[in-house]
């Protein structure tokens, strides 16, 4: 992978050497908080699942926020989203809320899902997130075909499906290409590259590392991005959605990320070195360098950074315990559902 | 020796065809790959190429003639020096032969003997009149099974611009089985989507388009070929309404035919029955007869939920009424009494339903009474009409093409041991497919399918006859 920019830097530069213009006062201080939402969310979650309040699997999305937070602010009313497992930073950028996603992790009554569907299945109609899919890949058709349906109405919406560098290599990705090329979808595939396929480095799994590529034989135009910036996700976002509004089909963008954390809870992380972990939390956090752009920029003061740590920090205990709390969904939940 | 043009199979399945035009006369040279004839049954239109050089020396089917079995000489080509004296040696057209109304002369083999195309077991003889969902008196077409399916699908596409078909060849080809004729003209090209030839993919696609509030109908040239497409279809489509508490549903169709046509061995010949009525969240309609699968069909269409629709290549072309009514919808999930009986019950669906009825009707004049349900939907099953009759005859076998091990017999049997053991008379008996993938060799593809005998066996043996 190309490594992100280096350090935090006010002027930052696209991979191709375009600016990346800057972030309003109002932008830096609202990518500031929702990233630092997803970030408490999912150190919360880390511990809830170490206390054995949530079960199964649960993929955390630390490191990663600037890559969702920057391509929601692109979207417009009525535009989709759809993602893998990897889904709470997705859910919370949607502006789902933090109760009913940690609700949902513990199993209970009061969850997006009533407690059925879990770390891995949440939705919300509301706010335009059709999951949350547990299959490696099979969110990248689902999403094309949410494409299909906004092309198939004639609105201007968009979808955004995500998926990862190990699903990129999934047939059905590319089978979903060809269609979205041939029928000019209006899809934006956003690849995060965070390096790891569970504990499958990049390069040990992809004859093509460079994931923006995987779209030339269908003529899908792609880029890489700095994930890590939420700037350069915002630009680079707005270049897409604009191509996909015009009709002029899907568009891929590679973001180059990082996951502190390991693939799932249960994952022991000796496939890489703690050096590498640490240099990237060091130099290259995405909250750290909104954090460090606000205050070098006066955009806030100290004082008001930590007005925002706070109230973020008591969102996310008041989900914790609400969702600690919440009663576990009704037996009689067994068997609804199954039809409507 | 003058060389006999034969009338050729489109398909495996194909019996018979319309002549419907001759490109050249007699007394025509031809040559290797000449264009001499078109053919066409209700599915394809073919032209006939000469495969000798000569003369057309003599037409015996002329153009217009219908129903030209398969493997009837249509013309003879003479060689260099051949004159139509020649001819006499060939054998006569059948249409000459039925018009001498001569005893049945001993047909001469021809030299390079062509073998006998596999005959498809016979249509089950299902008339739908009997159905208490359609009001007496009802006027009745006579239409197809393809003929019932589209027009299923046209009326939808009319009552609902949600619905949308795609798949293989559905449009500009008007379908490799020709059940969407005609969609693409009546429709356009943005409801009536051809695919690429990736089920995963175009499967998944439409389920996004379901989540979005589309309605669509997604056609697999076979059913074989959806188990490419069998995670989106089981993970996606039946699942997201549990695991998103009740918010999310998919109402989308999957069609297509099911089940073994006729020689295109193990590859193209499975019965997906069983496999699809296993998962909660799925309906599974398989229809014996054109009403059924107009009615039920259309009510599939309108079902909130995912719907796999099985449909059978052989039944695509049988013929049977169908109500002439403005809006023609069956209930899902429930099972006809096909024919009434009291001695044993019969259970079957779709191509099964053609063993059962010829069975019952040789068993009658053994005198045993059977009753044939047709369960039409196989999930969720109509276990109320199967144990109704069980009561009533203590005895019962089931019919299906699939396979045994965790057949739907299987499931049947189960029900009627859990709900009706008392009644019982005797062991439920099953006949289903061989253990083995499906062969291609007529003769053991015939082997491997349930036959009309197995089930009067089967029957036989629950009655201790």
């Amino acid at each position: 992978m190309a490594s992100p920019k280096k350090a935090p830097s006010a002027d930052a530069k696209a991979f191709d050497g375009r600016p990346v213009p800057d972030f309003s006062k109002d932008e830096e201080l609202a990518a500031y908080r929702t990233m630092l939402t997803i970030r408490r969310f999912e150190e919360k979650a880390g511990q809830m699942y170490g206390m054995g309040l949530i079960g199964g699997f649960c993929h955390l999305y630390i490191g990663q926020e600037a890559v969702v937070v920057g391509m929601q602010l692109v979207l417009k009313p009525g535009d989709e989203v759809i993602t893998g497992y990897r889904d709470h930073g997705h859910m919370i950028a949607t502006g789902m809320e933090p109760k009913g996603v940690m609700a949902e992790l513990t199993g209970r009554a009061h969850g997006y899902s009533k407690g059925k569907g879990g770390s891995m299945h949440m939705f919300s109609v509301e706010k335009g997130f059709y999951g949350g899919h547990g299959i490696v890949g099979a969110p990248v058709p689902l999403g094309t075909g949410l494409a299909f349906a906004n092309k198939y109405r004639g609105n201007k919406n968009i979808c955004l499906t995500y998926f990862g560098d190990g699903a990129a290599n999934q047939g059905q990705v590319y089978e979903s290409f060809n269609m979205a090329e041939l029928w000019k979808l209006p899809v934006v595939y956003v690849i995060e590259n965070n390096r790891y396929a569970m504990g499958t480095a990049i390069t040990r799994s992809s004859a093509e590392t460079n994931l923006s590529r995987r779209g030339i034989s269908f003529n899908i135009p792609g880029e890489q991005v700095d994930g890590m910036d939420v700037r350069a996700v915002k630009a680079a976002g707005e270049k897409a959605a604009e191509w996909c509004r015009a009709g002029k089909g899907p568009y891929i963008l590679e973001m180059l990320t990082y996951r502190y954390r390991g693939h799932s809870m249960s994952d022991p992380a000796k496939y890489r070195t703690r050096e590498e972990v640490d240099e990237v939390r060091t130099h290259h956090d995405p909250i750290d360098m909104v954090r460090h752009r606000i205050l070098e920029k006066k955009l806030a003061t100290e004082d008001a950074l930590k007005k925002i740590d706070t109230a973020v920090r008591d969102l996310i205990n008041d989900a914790a315990e609400f969702a600690t709390h919440d009663p576990e969904p009704d037996a009689g939940e067994l068997y609804t559902d199954v039809y409507r | 020796m003058p060389t006999e043009v034969l009338m050729p199979a489109l398909s495996p399945t194909m019996e018979k065809g319309n002549l419907s035009k001759w490109l050249k006369k007699e007394g025509d040279k031809v040559k290797s790959g000449d264009v001499i004839a078109e053919i066409e049954t209700d599915k394809a239109t073919m032209e006939v190429e000469a495969v000798d050089e000569g003369t057309l020396g003599k037409i015996l089917v002329p153009e217009g003639t219908a129903d030209v079995a398969v493997n009837t000489p249509i013309a003879v080509i003479l060689s260099e020096g051949e004159d139509k004296g020649a001819i006499k040696d060939a054998r006569p057209s059948p249409l000459e032969k039925a018009a001498e109304s001569a005893p049945p002369a001993k047909a001469e083999k021809p030299a390079a003997p062509v073998p006998p195309q596999p005959k498809a077991p016979e249509a089950p003889a299902v008339h739908a009149a009997s159905d208490p969902d359609i009001p007496e008196g009802t006027e009745m077409v006579t239409m197809t099974m393809r003929e019932a399916l589209r027009d299923a699908m046209a009326e939808e596409m009319r009552r609902d611009k949600d619905v949308f078909v795609m798949g293989e060849e559905v449009a500009e080809y008007q379908g490799a089985y020709k059940v969407t004729q005609g969609l693409l003209q009546q429709f356009g090209a943005g409801r009536v989507i051809d695919t690429p030839i990736t089920e995963h993919g175009f499967a998944g696609l439409g389920v996004g388009a379901a989540l979005a509030g589309l309605k669509p109908i997604v056609e697999f040239m076979t059913f074989n070929f959806a188990m490419q497409a069998m995670d989106q279809i089981v993970n996606s489509a039946a699942k997201t309404l549990y695991m998103s508490g009740g918010q999310m549903g998919c109402q989308i169709v999957f069609r297509g035919p099911n089940g073994a046509a006729a020689r295109v061995a193990a590859q193209h010949s499975q019965d997906y029955s069983s496999w699809y009525s296993h998962i909660p969240g799925l309906k599974v309609i398989a229809p014996s007869n054109a009403a059924d699968a107009k009615g039920l069909l259309k009510a599939a269409i309108r079902d909130p939920n995912p719907v796999i629709f099985l449909e059978n290549e052989i039944l695509y072309g049988h013929s049977s009424p169908v109500p002439k009514l403005d809006d023609f919808v069956l209930p899902i999930g429930k099972a006809r009494i096909a024919r009434p009986g009291n001695d044993v019950t019969i259970v079957a669906w779709s191509m099964g339903m053609s063993y059962a009825l010829q069975a019952a009707e040789q068993l009658a004049k053994e005198g045993i009474d059977a009753e044939v349900i047709d369960l039409r939907t196989l999930k969720p099953m109509d276990v109320d009409s199967i144990i109704a009759s069980v009561q009533k005859t203590g005895r019962a076998v089931t019919v299906e093409e699939g396979w045994k091990q965790s057949g739907v017999g299987a499931e049947i049997a189960a029900q009627i041991m859990e709900l009706a053991f008392d009644y019982l008379d005797a062991p439920v008996a099953r006949v289903t497919g061989k253990d083995v993938p499906m062969p291609y060799a007529a003769n053991l593809e015939k082997l491997a399918l349930p036959s009309v005998a197995e089930v009067i066996e089967a029957a036989k043996a629950v009655c201790y006859r």
